[in-house]
């Protein structure tokens, strides 16, 4: 007799059940959607009202809407009404509550209430972009330097310690120039004490008495980590302010950032958006018009000023001293100027940008500020070794000049953008923060909608494809076992899909290949017990001894042929990226839902049909 | 129904250098090709621009490389992908290669074209590419290794040396087969590649799984007799199981379109060279490597002998 005491069928029974409840939501399919978010909060119900009502207003029908974690999500019966509600939502609620087009699951609440969500479908099948993008570290230690340089300027000035210059060299270094020996050894005795993460040296250079300073290992550490994570909360940032329903934004690795927007077609703008590290510096302008011209002509630039070019021609000097960067910024938008009807970006500081907008504005009625627009750009190179080389190119130009009126506030305009685009997208970079340190995009993946849907159906068909060949040949071949062996690879399939949904791992294109893979490797072990119950027949063994002997010898067999396997499927999650991980998460879970659905469920199975008649004659295998 | 007669007795280890003969052609073949061929390495591993565009209604294919020579793009390669109305461009890795090399090319396409399509855009920058082609070998060693040490713990040295053998025969003739037949090696190739370590061993285990088992059973007979007899009696599973995985592997290779071409192509190789490897590369050289019967006893099987040798001796 081949009885399974109860706790195992009900494990059995459990598994299948649960399985088949969070494979359930799969089976609805996807609507369009407006997904709502507000900007520094989460999403209330008023402004979902609001936008609702604004909907009935404007005719357009809509489906269940909720409140799902921070956002807030309209549903709509096609893709017509989603993209003609876009626009009447963005109107009725403003710019503080960012719209996103989406695909929200259609599954009923009571499923999606106890966390039974669609599998989470890979770029490759959704269709989008994907951006991983390198920090460059080397610039983020240099601003850092820069920040500690303006400081030492300010301490010796205040200690009444006399320098020639001060600046941060290519090396990473900084050189601080002396008059004499006696004052450098003094402001070296002054400085150790505020700067821990820089080491000082004294050394002479051409017979000039210098003082160096090289930032400590952990400070560089430190940095590196704080370029890190500010990069990727402005990111963040700017990716709210686009607009993109559930965006992914992660490390990688200790100086990479990968990006993915589902849904996002226009890189250009995404990438312009993203890797923009363009940021506005204010400073007073030095000296007067010929000044300029003199000093871009004769290349002597007086040690308090910088020279900078314009965007509309020619040099311009302006002072060294900073008023506000752009990280003092709070609010910005973009709009005309009322005047002249160009271009224009508002901005709003905080308060401790304000006072020292205030401060020195007041100070300095009638005399002219400049507004510097600063951009980075890395352009990788390989030289003639085969060697890569990273050029890096600073962009600083001067986009206004402008007399000041009057005092400046925590409020004011810039003008002198060069169009309406690009003053969208200063004020867009305002108000995100600015990046700690440049990126370069070093690998970029796109997917357009139609490819995306084209490979889920081209992965779909296979699947089938697959199936129906290995269910026909099983079930011709080993008959009533077979289709037992039937029952059991759909109770896989339906396995995985219900572990995907469950982890919410990412499903890609190489993993419906993984998964068409498994359902051919996953009849091996019936095969394995199936053999084995044939050969203890053909040896002389009644059927149910053949039975408990076949499901028990070849169970040692395929715990070790399965292990090996799962060994190179866990190889390769761990060395592979993106679509290699998702064949890697489908191959392993493919691989310990099978040991299960061709164990103890075709066991059980089989139990079911032959185990309780005393008198078995044969079985049909 | 049998595939396979359930009484065969085939003397698979007996003609054994016929197959070790098939195997060095097979390998010197597969060296030869990738001394002399190297493999075709795809974007992922060499970095460039890839771009695939839809041109509903069909392409003109040689209008798209007119347009790309008069836009500049002189060193684009363009071909149709998988219809008539895809077109997938590339642009080899050059010395300033950008993202916004990418973007250049699409836009120039798509003004030419009106209608044009994008489908598919991929950078790969030069040093990502090196990494991910260091992360790929890493990983196969990796797969490697274990393989070899749960063996080598799971059964016996011999075995597990075998098994490697195995093993990395067939990833080098399959590699072999990608490089003289031209195809793309990418990361989904290299993904298919590990599978196939995993799948090939599979098959190995089994047959060894039963070689332990016969040898604690049948006391009689030579170490070639009981492997040939292990080999005979996992025959009928061996075909089968590769039948039945080659058929899903097939039904990706005719419906999973041109991105799972390279894929399943390698998978369907690989199933074949590694049914044959698990029968004839692992098992016989294991026998050739001295495998021994004491080898693969229990260890209470062996005291028992040893008990039995003991008592015998007054």
């Amino acid at each position: 007799m081949n009885r399974y005491p109860l706790w195992k069928n009900l494990i059995v029974v459990v598994v299948v059940l649960v399985g088949l409840f969070y494979a359930l939501p799969n089976f609805f399919g996807e609507e369009p959607a407006l997904q709502i978010s507000k900007r520094d909060g989460s999403m209330e119900q008023v402004a979902l009202s609001e936008a609702q009502s604004a909907l009935r207003a404007a005719g357009i029908e809509y489906g269940r809407s909720e409140i799902q974690g921070d956002s807030g999500l309209i549903r709509f019966n096609s893709t017509d009404d989603q993209l003609e509600a876009v626009d009447v939502v963005r109107a009725a609620l403003g710019g503080d509550y960012p719209v996103a087009l989406n695909l929200a699951p259609a599954a009923p609440t009571w499923l999606t209430d106890l966390g039974a969500l669609p599998m989470y479908l890979g770029l490759d099948l959704r269709g989008g972009v994907h951006f991983l993008m390198q920090v460059d570290m080397g610039a983020a230690i240099k601003t850092a330097l820069e920040r500690r340089v303006d400081g030492m300027r300010a301490d010796l000035r205040g200690e009444r310690l006399r320098y020639v210059s001060a600046e941060v060299t290519d090396e990473q270094r900084i050189q601080v120039r002396f008059r004499d020996a006696e004052s450098r050894d003094q402001a070296i005795e002054q400085l150790t004490e505020g700067y821990e993460d820089l080491e000082f040296d004294s050394t002479e250079i051409d017979g000039e008495p210098y003082l160096t300073a090289t930032m400590t290992e952990e400070g560089v550490e430190t940095e590196r980590r704080a370029a890190l994570e500010q990069n990727i909360t402005t990111l963040r940032n700017r990716v709210n302010e686009l607009g993109v329903a559930e965006p992914l934004i992660q490390q990688q690795g200790d100086s990479r950032i990968v990006v993915e927007l589902p849904g996002i077609q226009d890189t250009v703008r995404a990438k312009e958006i993203l890797g923009a590290t363009a940021t506005l510096e204010f400073r007073l302008v030095h000296g007067s018009p010929a000044d300029w011209v003199d000093a871009d002509e004769s290349g002597s630039i007086p040690p308090q000023a910088r020279l900078y070019q314009r965007r509309d021609g020619g040099p311009v000097l302006l002072k060294r001293q900073v008023i506000v960067t752009g990280d003092r910024v709070t609010g910005a938008s973009s709009g005309f100027d009322q005047d002249s009807g160009s271009p224009a970006v508002f901005v709003n500081l905080d308060s401790q940008g304000a006072r020292r907008m205030a401060d020195i504005t007041g100070d300095n009625i009638g005399q002219q500020m400049g507004v510097v627009f600063i951009e980075n750009r890395i352009d990788t190179q390989v030289d003639e070794n085969g060697k890569l080389i990273e050029e890096k190119k600073l962009v600083e130009e001067v986009i206004n000049v402008a007399t000041i009126r009057d005092q400046l506030a925590n409020r004011f305009q810039i003008t002198g953008l060069d169009s309406s685009e690009e003053a969208r997208n200063l004020s867009l970079l305002l108000r995100a923060g600015a990046l700690r340190a440049p990126m370069d995009i070093v690998e970029e993946r796109t997917v357009g909608p139609s490819l995306g849907a084209e490979n889920i159906q081209a992965g779909v068909n296979a699947a089938i494809l697959g199936f129906v060949l290995v269910a026909i040949f099983m079930m011709i071949y080993y008959r009533v076992f077979g289709v037992i062996a039937v029952v059991a690879l759909v109770t896989n399939l339906v396995l995985i899909v219900a572990v995907l949904s469950m982890l919410q791992a990412t499903l890609t294109l190489p993993g419906i290949a993984g998964i068409v893979l498994t359902v051919g490797m996953a009849v091996d072990a019936n095969v394995l017990i199936f053999e084995r119950i044939r050969e203890e027949l053909r040896n002389g063994m009644t059927p149910h001894a053949a039975m408990k002997a076949g499901y028990e010898r070849a169970f040692a067999t395929i715990l070790d042929a399965n292990i090996t396997t799962l060994l190179a499927a866990l190889a390769l999650f761990a060395f592979g990226t993106g679509p290699i991980k998702g064949f890697a998460v489908t191959l392993s879970i493919g691989i310990l839902a099978s040991v299960f659905t061709a164990v103890m469920l075709s066991r059980a199975l089989a139990n079911l049909v032959y185990g309780r008649q005393a008198r078995l004659k044969g079985l049909s295998i | 129904m049998n595939l396979f007669p359930s009484d065969a007795r085939f003397d698979f280890f007996g003609k054994r250098y016929f197959a070790y003969a098939l195997s060095a052609i097979l390998l010197l073949v597969a060296a030869g090709s990738l001394a002399t061929k190297g493999l075709n390495l795809g974007l992922d591993f060499t970095g460039g621009v890839v771009i695939e565009l839809g041109y509903p209604g069909g392409a003109d294919i040689d209008a798209v490389r007119e347009t790309l020579d008069a836009k500049g793009f002189e060193n684009a390669v363009a071909q149709l992908f998988g219809s008539s109305e895809s077109v997938m461009i590339r642009l080899p890795p050059t010395d300033d290669s950008h993202s916004r090399l990418a973007d250049e090319l699409l836009i120039a396409m798509q003004s030419e074209t009106a209608d044009v399509e994008m489908r598919r855009v991929e950078y790969v920058g030069p040093a990502v590419g090196k990494e991910l082609f260091n992360a790929g070998g890493l990983a196969l060693l990796v797969v490697l290794a274990g393989i070899l040490v749960y063996v080598g713990f799971r059964f016996q040295v011999r075995l597990a040396g075998g098994a490697i053998l195995a093993l990395a025969h067939d990833l080098v003739v399959v590699l072999g087969i990608v490089s003289l037949l031209g195809l793309r090696f990418d990361l989904t190739v290299l993904a298919a590649f590990l599978a196939l370590a995993g799948y090939s061993i599979n098959d190995t285990i089994v047959v060894f799984d039963r070689i332990r088992e016969n040898f604690q059973k049948m006391r009689k007979g030579t170490e070639k007799e009981v492997m040939n007899a292990s080999v005979n009696q996992t025959m009928s599973r061996t075909v089968i199981t590769s039948g039945t995985t080659f058929l899903t592997a097939l039904a990706l290779f005719v419906f999973g379109g041109e991105a799972l071409s390279g894929f399943s192509l390698t998978l369907l190789l690989g199933i074949a060279i590694g049914t044959f490897s698990s029968i004839y590369v692992a098992s016989a050289v294991s026998l050739d490597m001295g495998l021994k019967r004491q080898d693969l006893l229990k260890i209470d099987d062996k005291e028992r002998l040893k008990q039995a040798e003991d008592s015998n001796t007054p």
